[in-house]
Order: C-alpha cells, then structure tokens, then sequence
C-alpha cells in the first residue's frame, strides 16, 4: 500500500496538477481568462502540496503513467530534489498566474493558453522520471514559452528575439537528447533507476559533461550561452518573463543537476566541478556588468540573472568537486548554497520581473530614459521593488544575502578540496564572485534610482498609475516570501535537506537551524534574525532619539523648499519637472563603470559628436557594447554557418552529370557506413 | 557572568562607539589644521556641529519622497549595527557570535545603497554624480576587502570577527607575509570606503569634485546631522577593525574583569589615535586623484589582496 503514503499521494496530487494544467490550457483556447484562473488556484494547492510533501520527509515515490512511446511506460517520480524544486516553481507559478489575472485589454489572450501548458511542462520536467519523460517535459517547455514569448508579434524586435530564443532552444535540444542517449547506451531501458545503476564512464561522460553543460546551460543563462536571455525576457511580458527567469533558469538547472549528481553517479573524477566554477565565475561578472549598461529595465534584470545563475553554478560546481574528493561537509555547504540562492532567486526575480511589468503598465516603458520618480505615482510597486532590489544587491538581512554568503562560505572553504593550481582558482572565483555581487549592487541602486526616484523623464511617468489589485498581490507575496526566506534561511536549507543526502550524500544537519546558519558545526555563523533584529533595534531607538530631540528643541516636522541642487536655480515654468537634461540617467549612472570595466570585458567605445560652432545640430554621445560572447563565439559561428549554406547552395546548379555522381558516392558512403556497422 | 560581561560591555562599547565617532573626525581636522600651520577648530567642534543642526528643522526639496526622509535613519542604523559588531575595548561581547566579516561588510554597504539611492530621489544632477561614483568605487573595493577577508578566514577558519581577533590576539599566526599585504590592501580599501584622500576629499566646497559630499548635498537640519555622525562613525567602525585585526594586542579577552577594559580601553585609543594622526599626515602630504584614477588605487589593493591569499596558499603548501 505504498501509494496511499504521503509520498504517493503527492506524487499522484503533481500527476493530476500536470494533467490539470494541460486541460486548463486547452480550456483557455476558448475563454482565454481560464488560463491565469485555472493556473492560479492549482499552483497555490501544488505549492501546498510541496511544501507538506518536504516537511513530512520527502520520501521518494515513483508510478507509470501509460502515455509514451510503443510498449514502454512513462515514469513519473518525486523525491527531494523535484520537490523543492516544484516548491520554488509553484510559489513563481502562482504569483504569476495571479499577475496575469490582471490582464490589460486582453492583450495576453493570443497566448495564454500556452501559459499553463507552460508550467505543466515545466512541473512535468521535473517529475520526469525517465529521459523520454524529461526531454518531453523539457521541449514542451521551450515551446510553450517560445509561443509566450511571441505575444506582443507585431514587434519586430519581439520577432527577432523570439527566433534568437528558439534557435537556442534548438541548440540546447541537440546537446541534451544525446547526453541523454550516451547516458542510456549501457543500460536496458530509459528509467532513472536504471540509468543511475549504469553510470557513464571515460570519454562518453566527458561527453555527457559538456553535452549538459550546453543543453541545460543554454536554457538556465550559463555563459556564454546566456545571450538570448536579455531580448527574450525583454519580449515576454512581466508575468511570463518572470517565470522564464525565476522558474525555467531553474528547471534547466535541475536538469544539470538531475543529470551531473544523480544520474551521472559520484564515481567522477574532481575537475568536473572545474568548467562550472568557471563558467559560473565568468558569467557572474558579464551579467553583473551587462546588468550596468542596459537601458531597459527587463534587459537590466535578465543581465541580473544570467550573474545570480552564475553565483548558483559556481556553488554546484565546487559541490561536484568537494564530492569527488569526499569532503562531505565541504559538498553540503556548497549545495546548501547553491539551493538556497536558487530559491531566494526564484523568489526575488520574478517579484522583480512582475514589477517591471506593472512599470510597463502603469507607466507605459520600460526604459530607464523615460521613467523617472514611479515613487509617487506608484508607491506599492516601488516598495516591492525595494525589497527585490535589497535581495538582488545582496544586503542583508535579505534572503539575497543569505544564499551569498552561504556560497562565500562554501568558497572560503573550498581551498581544502587542494593543490595549489585549483586553491588559486578558488581565489581568484571568490574575487569575481565579490565583483559580481558589488556589480550587481550598482545596479540595482542604478535601476531603482534611475526607474523610481528622482524626477519624471516623460509625460507619461508622470502620469504613471499603480498596478490592479491582483498585480499587487502577487508582487507583496512574493515580497513576503521572500522576506521570510531571508529571515529564516535555515528552515529553507532544513527544507533542502532531503535533496542534498541524495546528492551529496550529507546535508546541514548540526549547521542550518532556524536562528543561525553556519559553515561548520557548533561555529558562529550567520544569524539573520539576530541581525535583522539589530538593525530593526538601531533604527526604532535612532528614529525615536532624533525625534524627541527635535520635540524638545520646537524643530519636528520639516519644511519644504525648492531643491538646492548646488545654487542651479528652479527650472523655468515650461519644465514643469526641471530640466530633463540636468538629471542622471542609465547611460550617466554607468560611465564610471563603463570606462574602467566596459572598455576591457564588453569592449565598450565611447564616441562624440561634437558640432561646429553655429551649427545648430546637438552634440551626440554615442556608446557602443559588444558581449564576448556574441563577439567570439556566435558571430564566427554565424559567419560558419553562412559559409557553409553558401556551399550548399553550389549544389543546385551542379550538372546532372555531377549531381548523379555525388548521389552515387553518397550511396556508396551510405553502404560502407552500414557494412562497418554490421562487422562492429 | 560571562554572558553580564558581555552584555555590559556590548551596551558600552556602543555608548563608546557613539561619542567617540565625531571627535575622531575632530581630532583629525585639528591635526590637519595644525600640520598645514593652522590653529583649526576644538576637537569638540564636529560634536557641537551635530547639535546645532538636531535642533535645525530640515528642508525638504518639493519632490521628495518619503524615501529621501528615512534614508539617513536607516544609514545610520546600518552603521551603528555594525559598529556595534566591531569589537573596540574587549572581546567577547554579546554580539560577538553573530558578528560575522561578511555581515559587517554587508551592513556598510547596505549603508552606502541606502544613500545612493536617496542622492537620486530629488533627481538633481549631483546627487546622481555622487551615487554613481560611489557605487562604481564600491565595486572595486568589495572584491578586494572579500580578499583580506578571505585570507583571515583562511588563517582561522572562520569569518566571525570575534575568533579572528581572538586566534590573532593569541598570536597563534606570528607574522606572516600574508597578513601584511592583507593589512596595505585593508588600509587603501578604508581610505575609499570612508572617502578620504586621495579617494576623495572630505571637506571639499567644490561640487565636481565631490563623490560622498554631492550625494548629501540636499540633506539639511537634523537629517543632515545623523548623516555627518554616521560618516564619523564608520570611520570608527573601519579604524577598530583595522586595529582588532591587525594591530591586535591590548584588548581585553572574553570575560576578563572590568580593570582589564580600561587597559583595553587605553590601548585602543592609542591605537586609533596613531592611525588618526597617519590619516591626517598621509592627507596632508597627498593630493585627490582623478575619479578615473580610483579604480587603479583600489585594482592595487585587489592584487595585493589576492596576492595575500596566493601567498599563504604557498607558505601552508610548503610548511
């Protein structure tokens, strides 16, 4: 009687979730409302559900499900690691769903009935429980949100993204199905159970190594795949962006888990962890830079995500590295840290992404040069904002702050893992990682300044209105949450527990309780409630002294005045909000950075155009950016491409003389293929 | 008793923190003035500033948020959060287990994002300069103070300040190459952080070349005031950290009797006044560079950072 066990309940509840999802989409072709209406009570219950199937232990469970291909079962399971992950998706999913409840003119209607066949696919990928299940889940994941992603079509540049988006997708497809193959060709059937009794060995898991670093990389924004994740996000509207970023990077990074920890089993060698620390390293200062010169503020948060990814990767990848040399507790932290960021990133990106939705909404851009003080016309927003923006600066007591410095904790440790070689690797990581977090704290103060403070760069800022009523209740519950995460780290981690004994094979246990959470047993470690509470203490009695001071003196209260501004003088009457040109924006908030990290890392030039005197034409500064990424890998790669299609094309004007001949060789070619096949 | 001590002198140690920030900023004006041939103010002078602008009513520009008004109480109390963390006379407070390095630096930057965002809330353009040198100096200062911190928790394997000054006090470590570089690179990250010379210049009247003092340039009254003590204060916080870690001797260990916290108490005056009266030659003697040029100060205090840790990578793989 296994099934009528929580475990079995719950996995039979996620079946019927997926299943529910998928008739929700169908239903929403009709009644396009069904689809956030549908979505948004199934993934409160799911969310529900995973948080008690995680409390009550986790306990794995597994059951087939008669759809797939002739003759084989599909096999659905669930055990700590899918199910933490389905916490962190339906928490998303829901606040999500609830966003686009808020539905302005029916302008998501072409498209929603691709949102809940979205997160069933992404649900279903990670309930897979064998690799046609996976790569089923996985690509119906891409293709729903390809579909999402195209909702605002009349766009071109929305066009142009969206082809970007899928030609990755197809790219991450061609290198995940076969790791998936080269995994598989030693046992005798797709399951997991039976994967995982015939792990990879010599070249083929180097292959399977850098297959999956591709396959499931490209899709969770690993550099130097992550170049699609700016203009898709930026495509996408707020709800789906939010969970493109917050849940699918995170699916995808299951999925790399799923494959490199369990599937891949614990007999590989220690450099493993290597390509992901540094790709990790690497991606978070790309994306915390890239994240300083965006001018749209879903470009800047996408850039935001492609560097939280990378912080993850590097925890993974010193995980994978601690295990091989059995560093048990070294590889419990670095999990610890890498799941932990994860679901406060899960939480806090997608508060943020629904947010630049309701600035899209309410203010009619998304551009940092035409918003400006949202923080009077838009006041809930902007305090969500604030909360996201402490998290994705990494302040404390943020959960931002938790999930960083639990992963600094796991790379101060990581020089034990030895060898000089490797112990200056892990230097010269924790030295990104902390350019990266400072990176990623200019900016947020660059976005929130720039989109919520100060004066309005447009009329139609100024005349910016507040989000509806379910926008914002999406946005302030993700802020809770994200706020309990960053007080109570270590009911997360407790939460995390079950996944990491079965990926490392210890979890925090001794090191993770609910006031502190620290890097070894009975050491100090990070006490976010004490601090919290610290700061909360300095603030009331700072506030109150100041006050009563000023009671007494007769100076309470404040007067208002025209801005000081240095002597500069109130702007004439036809500026009703000053002088445009005399406020910081995007592009001035980044110069320093530009000039001293932009030149050398985004190969970024500067050029003015400076006119004559009496020529009445304004002087320009034009700013050029180049990725690395684009620069060195996709640029050759598209200049391969056409090379080759230029050959291709030859062969239509071939003679029939030569075109009958190159049919006969490739027969032939065909037949000693199959001869050394049949001799091997 | 130990957990009294700790909390007694926890509850000190703020007091102390407290009233000492502005006569540390006052004692290092005096010793300028007298270095450059002046008379220059009394030592009290920044204390007696701070009480005159408490009983000035601050004004607000007309499209202030409420944001800009609770920004310097809420800097302020980063601050003091931190300060309150940073052992001066004696250790083993009672915030010493949760004073961990990477919190302290958290709480400062949290400090410093707090007032950047509020330089940008009137939306003048030298609130906007300030901020955003401010957080482009920060990112360079970051990685390298996350070096020095690396090395100390490399040494004594934690990050909670509290067992590194201890272990560092015990003198378990004697010298070591390490934490030299670590103390230069500690030293050039302090001087930008509190936005010194040759960062930038704390007392200067001219806007442009301003990065903290443009930032604060719409505060008045007693906003104004919290944010002048706050600036007094974590210049305190950075000295007592630099001298818990590097100048360690003197302070008084965890439970140790009152009389050995007014020896402790001794010593760390003296401590932060010799660092004091180095602050004020070195600002004499130097001139403010170009903000362009800052980034090649703090790049030099990242390698030595990292150079620090690289070395004691070599001397354990030898030892």
């Amino acid at each position: 009687m296994a099934a009528m066990t929580l475990p079995g309940l719950a996995l039979g509840g996620f079946a019927l979730f997926v299943a529910a999802l998928l008739l929700v989409g169908a239903a929403a072709v009709a009644r396009p409302r069904f689809a956030a209406l549908g979505a948004l009570p199934l993934c409160a219950a799911g969310a529900l559900l995973a948080l008690a199937y995680l409390i009550g232990g986790a306990h794995p469970a597994a059951i087939a499900v008669p759809i797939g291909p002739p003759g084989v079962a599909m096999t659905l399971a669930i055990d700590g690691l899918s199910g933490f992950f389905l916490l962190l998706l339906l928490l998303a999913g829901a606040a999500a769903s609830a966003t686009a409840l808020d539905d302005h003119q029916g302008e998501y209607a072409a498209t929603a009935p691709f949102f809940p066949v979205f997160l069933g696919a992404m649900a279903l990928t990670l309930l897979a429980a064998d690799a046609f299940a996976l790569v089923i889940g996985f690509e119906l994941m891409s293709l729903a949100s390809f579909a999402l992603v195209l909702t605002h079509h009349r766009d071109e540049a929305v066009r142009t993204a969206a082809l970007l988006y899928i030609g990755m997708a197809a790219i991450g497809a061609a290198c995940l199905i076969p790791a998936l193959a080269l995994i598989a060709q030693a046992a005798p059937d797709l399951r997991f159970a039976t994967l995982r009794a015939h792990p990879p060995e010599g070249w083929r898991a180097v292959a399977v190594l850098a297959l999956v670093l591709v396959g499931a990389g490209s899709k969770a924004g690993l550099a130097p795949l992550h170049v699609w994740l700016p203009p898709a996000h930026s495509a996408a509207p707020g709800h789906v962006s939010a969970l493109m970023s917050g849940a699918m990077t995170k699916v995808a990074l299951y999925v790399l888990i799923r494959v490199l920890f369990d599937l891949c089993g614990p007999a590989q060698p220690m450099w493993w962890g290597l390509p992901l620390v540094l790709l990790g390293a690497a991606g978070a200062v790309l994306g915390g830079l890239r994240a300083n010169m965006e001018g749209d503020i879903k470009a800047v948060l996408a850039c935001s995500t492609v560097e939280n990814i990378g912080l993850i990767a590097i925890g993974l990848g010193l995980a994978l590295a601690a295990r091989a040399v059995d560093l048990g507790q070294l590889a419990a932290l670095a999990m610890a840290g890498a799941l932990l960021h994860a679901m406060a990133h899960g939480m806090f990106k997608p508060l943020l992404f629904l947010c630049a939705g309701a600035t899209q909404h309410g203010a009619g851009t998304r551009r940092l040069d035409r918003l400006g003080g949202l923080i009077h016309r838009m006041p809930v927003t902007t305090a969500c904002v604030l909360v996201g923006g402490a998290c994705l600066a990494g302040l404390p007591p943020s959960s931002g702050f938790a999930g960083e410095w639990t992963l600094f904790q796991a790379v101060l440790g990581a020089p034990r893992i030895g060898g000089i070689f490797l112990q200056t690797v892990i230097s010269v990581t924790a030295l990104l990682m902390a350019l990266a977090v400072a990176l990623a704290a200019a900016a947020t103060v660059r976005l929130i300044g720039v989109a919520f403070l100060g004066r309005p760069r447009s009329p139609r800022a100024a005349a910016a209105v507040e989000a509806g009523l379910p926008a914002r209740a999406g946005m302030i519950g993700l802020a809770a949450v994200s706020g309990l995460i960053g007080l109570f780290p270590g009911a997360v981690l407790a939460l995390a527990g079950p996944a990491q004994h079965l990926l490392v094979g210890a979890a925090m246990e001794g090191r993770a309780g609910g006031l502190v959470i620290a890097p070894q047993a009975d050491a100090p470690g990070y006490a976010a409630p004490a601090i919290a509470a610290l700061l909360g203490l300095c603030g009331v009695l700072v506030a109150m002294a100041v006050r009563r001071y000023a009671l007494a003196n007769g100076a309470a209260g404040h007067r208002r005045g025209p801005a000081w501004d240095g002597g500069f003088g109130a702007a004439p009457a036809w500026l009703p909000f000053g002088d445009p040109l005399t406020q910081y924006g995007g592009a001035s908030f980044a110069q320093p950075l530009r000039r001293s990290l932009g030149t050398t890392l985004l190969a970024a030039r500067e050029s003015v155009f400076m006119p004559e005197p009496g020529d009445t034409r304004p002087a320009r500064l034009e700013v050029a950016l180049h990725d690395p990424a684009d620069t060195h890998l996709f640029q050759p790669a598209a200049r391969a491409r056409d090379a080759l299609s230029g050959l291709a094309d030859r062969m239509q004007f071939l003679t029939i003389r030569r075109t009958l001949s190159l049919m006969f060789i490739a027969l032939v070619l065909f037949l000693a293929v199959v001869a050394a096949m049949e001799q091997m | 008793m130990t957990l009294l001590f700790g909390l007694i002198t926890q509850l000190l140690h703020v007091a102390l923190m407290l009233a000492a920030g502005p006569v540390l900023i006052g004692a290092i004006r005096l010793l300028k003035a007298r270095l450059l041939g002046r008379t220059g103010p009394h030592v009290l002078q920044p204390w007696r500033d701070l009480l005159r602008l408490f009983r000035k009513q601050p004004v607000l520009a007309e499209n202030a948020s409420w944001l800009f008004r609770a920004a310097p109480a809420a800097a302020f109390a980063a601050i003091l959060a931190a300060a309150a963390l940073v052992p001066t006379f004696a250790l083993g407070m009672a915030g010493g287990p949760v004073a961990d390095l990477l919190v302290i630096a958290g709480l400062l930057t949290l400090s410093r994002c707090i007032l950047a965002l509020a330089a940008m809330d009137i939306g003048t353009a030298f609130g906007g300069i300030g901020a955003s040198r401010e957080m482009t100096f920060s990112a360079f200062a970051e990685p390298a103070l996350l070096l020095v911190i690396f090395t100390l928790a490399l040494l004594a394997g934690t990050t909670n300040l509290d067992v590194i000054a201890d272990a560092l006090r015990g003198g378990t470590y004697g010298l070591r190459v390490s934490l030299g570089l670590a103390l230069i690179a500690a030293v050039a990250i302090g001087i930008a952080e509190n936005g010194r010379i040759p960062v930038d210049n704390p007392a200067t009247h001219l806007e442009l070349t301003m990065v903290h003092e443009a930032m604060v340039l719409e505060y008045s009254g007693r906003h104004l005031a919290l944010i002048e003590w706050g600036v007094g204060l974590k210049l305190l916080v950075w000295m007592s950290l630099i001298t818990t870690i590097f100048l360690p001797f003197g302070a008084a260990p965890a439970g140790a009797s009152p009389l050995l916290w007014l020896a402790g108490l001794a010593a760390w005056a003296a401590k932060v006044g010799v660092l004091a009266a180095a602050l004020a030659t070195f600002e004499t003697v130097i001139a403010k560079m170009r903000v362009f040029r800052v980034p090649e100060f703090l790049g030099i205090a990242l390698l030595l950072g990292l150079l620090a840790a690289v070395f004691l990578f070599v001397s354990q793989g030898l030892a």
